[in-house]
């Protein structure tokens, strides 16, 4: 059994079974890609991991607790942490702050009324919040306004919020799409240090081969709502089903 | 001090020099001369100018920090006012055990209100809770006449028990006190052709301003503040964060219905009277501007904008027509008659035409209040003093800029 398990989830909208039958096993400490062509679903079954949407059928397991029916912030308290395919920050915030607000959060673990406390008086937080910025080069950026980064800075920061609640699993929902070449890189080493340096668990959602090869322990291949092969990166490649999957949709479209 | 940074402390150092001197700064023309209608240094003015200070700062700690938009929150004002004046016939004329009672009625009430409204965001959430407003407006004005006297209003009458005072044997209306100092009392210090006013409520309502001055500054710096701005800024991403954003915004709704208690509160203790006029949308609708026309989620902008639209609605709402004749007297009878008619439209009952231009002017120009303008003026000072030494203010900056080790 995995830190992960998705067990014959399905999902329809409307006259659509966006998901039917999947079925996966993450195991802990490896960096699982989830990869398909577009429409293959993958959204849809990350949606399902974090409690935005409700499977209609089957059952996800994290650590053995079930995940479906609880809110966002419950399952971000199990453990789980998600990277959007647009950086989700706080824009209006100083880059310190973003990172404060997470260190808090995991701290007091639930609302907390102490409006006499000063933030700035909290320094076992600061250095907690100090301590990721360095680990993924943003601290000279600490007192810049969020909005006001570069895309790739807003991933790094968006990586930086999630890792200093140290999660057991952390979710990246196409963490470089829509980024240059080099920024793209810059992601695939940023998260090889992350994971060279901790415990972690990866799921990873990707459209981009060349970031899934480097980084993927494992991988899953998803079309048309259901799991087409899973396997290691190395057999996956050479795989005739996975290439039917690609190619076949290309051929159709030229 | 008072684990205030060195900022903050100034801060609040000006706005207690402003409140405590407020008969002087707001009293600079002699009496009897042609500018001494500018004054605004009488009690009761001045009592409304700390009184609806406190009411937009505690609107704004919703408003500026979450960017939930209220647009009922004079409910909560007018809620408070009712339960001071029960409290006045009922216990004593004594101020405190009213403005507590005020404060904890409002506070439920807001519990209530905000516990449905908070469930939408948006403009959902300001429709709702101006639908509370003007329900409980038109359950004071009519349904609830028992305990709001409806149209008439709450008012004090001979007949009070008022149990801790002996009640039933004035025979004039007593006054409301604190601890024996009537809040009516009005010390005059007369300098030269400057007669200065000092009033004992003023100053009661002065020091409850800078008490929750003080407190709205802490909320601000405290990690419940930077909870509620993340609010504003991406509540999907505090609720990946791992919080529930209910609570906070419901908390924040509690503390400014509260606030809002407390200026009710205090209108009443002023002037033992409340009305359902108090609760209507106008009334809301004056402390959305009050905060926006000062600056939204700055620490002073609120009590700038009530300042200035007590001032307008007070002072600027007296030049009338005859004023007008007054000041234009000399030029040709034609000219005059033009220029006044022109004028008239501006001034006296047409000052809200003014505020409204000011009003527009301000969103248009300077969407961060006055508070913005203040700083874009001392930049631009700035600037101009130092041309030349940028680089090296910038390295000061940067010095600043790094938190203290």
């Amino acid at each position: 059994m995995g830190i992960l398990d998705v067990k014959d989830v399905g999902k329809r909208f409307g006259g659509l079974q966006a998901l039917s039958d999947v079925n996966l096993s993450v195991r802990e400490n490896t960096v699982h890609a989830i990869i398909g062509p577009n429409g293959a679903g993958k959204s849809t079954l990350l949606n399902c991991l974090v409690g935005k949407l409700m499977p209609d059928t089957g059952s996800v397991l994290f650590d053995g607790q079930s995940v479906l029916g609880r809110k966002p912030h419950e399952i971000n308290q199990l453990g789980i942490a998600r990277v959007f395919q647009t950086p989700e920050i706080f824009g209006d915030l100083t880059v310190m702050e973003n990172v404060l607000i997470p260190c808090f959060a995991r701290r007091d673990g639930a609302f907390e009324l102490n409006p006499l406390v000063s933030v700035a008086s909290q320094k076992d937080m600061a250095a907690k919040a100090e301590a990721i910025l360095a680990d993924v080069n943003m601290a000279q950026s600490r007192g810049v306004h969020a909005a006001s980064l570069s895309r790739g800075d807003k991933r790094r920061l968006e990586m930086a919020m999630c890792l200093v609640q140290e999660p057991r699993l952390l979710l990246l929902d196409e963490p470089t799409a829509g980024m240059s070449r080099a920024d793209t890189n810059n992601t695939i080493s940023l998260l090889k240090e992350i994971k060279a340096k901790r415990d972690i668990t990866m799921v990873i959602i990707e459209h981009d081969m060349h970031v899934v090869f480097s980084l993927a322990d494992r991988i899953t291949v998803l079309a048309q709502g259901t799991p087409l092969v899973e396997d290691t990166p190395e057999r996956i490649k050479g795989h005739p089903k996975v290439q039917e999957a690609y190619l076949g949709t290309s051929d159709a479209a030229a | 001090m008072l684990g205030l940074d060195r900022k903050d402390t100034g801060l609040l150092a000006v706005v207690a020099i402003l409140a405590l001197f407020a008969p002087f700064i707001l009293n600079p023309f002699p009496q009897g001369s042609e500018l001494a209608q500018f004054n605004a240094g009488y009690p009761d003015l001045m009592q409304r100018f700390v009184i609806f200070g406190i009411f937009a700062i505690g609107f704004n700690l919703l408003f500026g920090l979450t960017g939930y938009l209220s647009f009922g929150h004079a409910a909560f004002l007018g809620v408070g006012s009712y339960a001071a004046v029960w409290m006045f016939k009922l216990l004593s004329m004594n101020v405190i055990p009213a403005i507590l009672l005020s404060i904890a009625v409002a506070g439920l009430f807001s519990v209530v209100i905000g516990y449905i409204s908070l469930r939408r965001s948006g403009i959902y959430f300001s429709i709702l809770t101006l639908a509370f407003a003007q329900m409980s407006f038109n359950l004071a004005y009519s349904v609830l006449t028992p305990i709001t006297n409806g149209e008439t209003g709450l008012q004090l009458s001979l007949d009070d028990p008022r149990v801790l005072d002996g009640g039933g044997v004035a025979t004039s209306l007593p006054l409301t006190n604190f601890f024996g100092i009537e809040m009516r009392a009005t010390e005059t210090l007369n300098l030269g052709p400057w007669a200065f006013q000092f009033n004992a409520g003023y100053y009661l309502c002065a020091i409850l301003l800078l008490v929750t001055f003080y407190i709205s500054i802490r909320i601000f710096r405290s990690p419940f503040g930077l909870m509620l701005r993340a609010v504003k800024s991406n509540q999907q991403r505090l609720s990946y964060t791992g919080l529930s954003t209910r609570p906070y915004t419901l908390a924040v709704f509690v503390i400014s219905g509260m606030y809002a208690g407390l200026a009710g509160g205090l209108l009443a203790s002023m002037d033992p009277l409340a009305g359902a006029e108090r609760m209507q949308w106008t009334a809301s609708g004056e402390v959305v501007i009050m905060t926006i026309l000062g600056g939204a989620g700055t620490l002073i902008g609120p009590v700038l904008g009530a300042g200035v639209i007590k001032y307008f609605e007070n002072i600027f709402s007296k030049i009338n027509e005859g004023v007008l004749h007054g000041w234009f007297g000399a030029l040709p009878d034609g000219l005059e008659n033009a220029i006044v008619w022109v004028l008239a439209r501006f001034t006296g009952e047409g000052w809200h035409l003014t505020l409204g231009l000011l009003f527009m002017a301000i969103i248009i120009f300077l969407p961060g209040g006055l508070v913005e303008g203040g700083r874009r003026s001392r930049a631009l000072f700035r600037r101009r003093g130092r041309r030349g030494g940028a680089a090296e203010e910038d390295a000061a900056k940067q010095r600043a800029a790094r938190p203290a080790e």
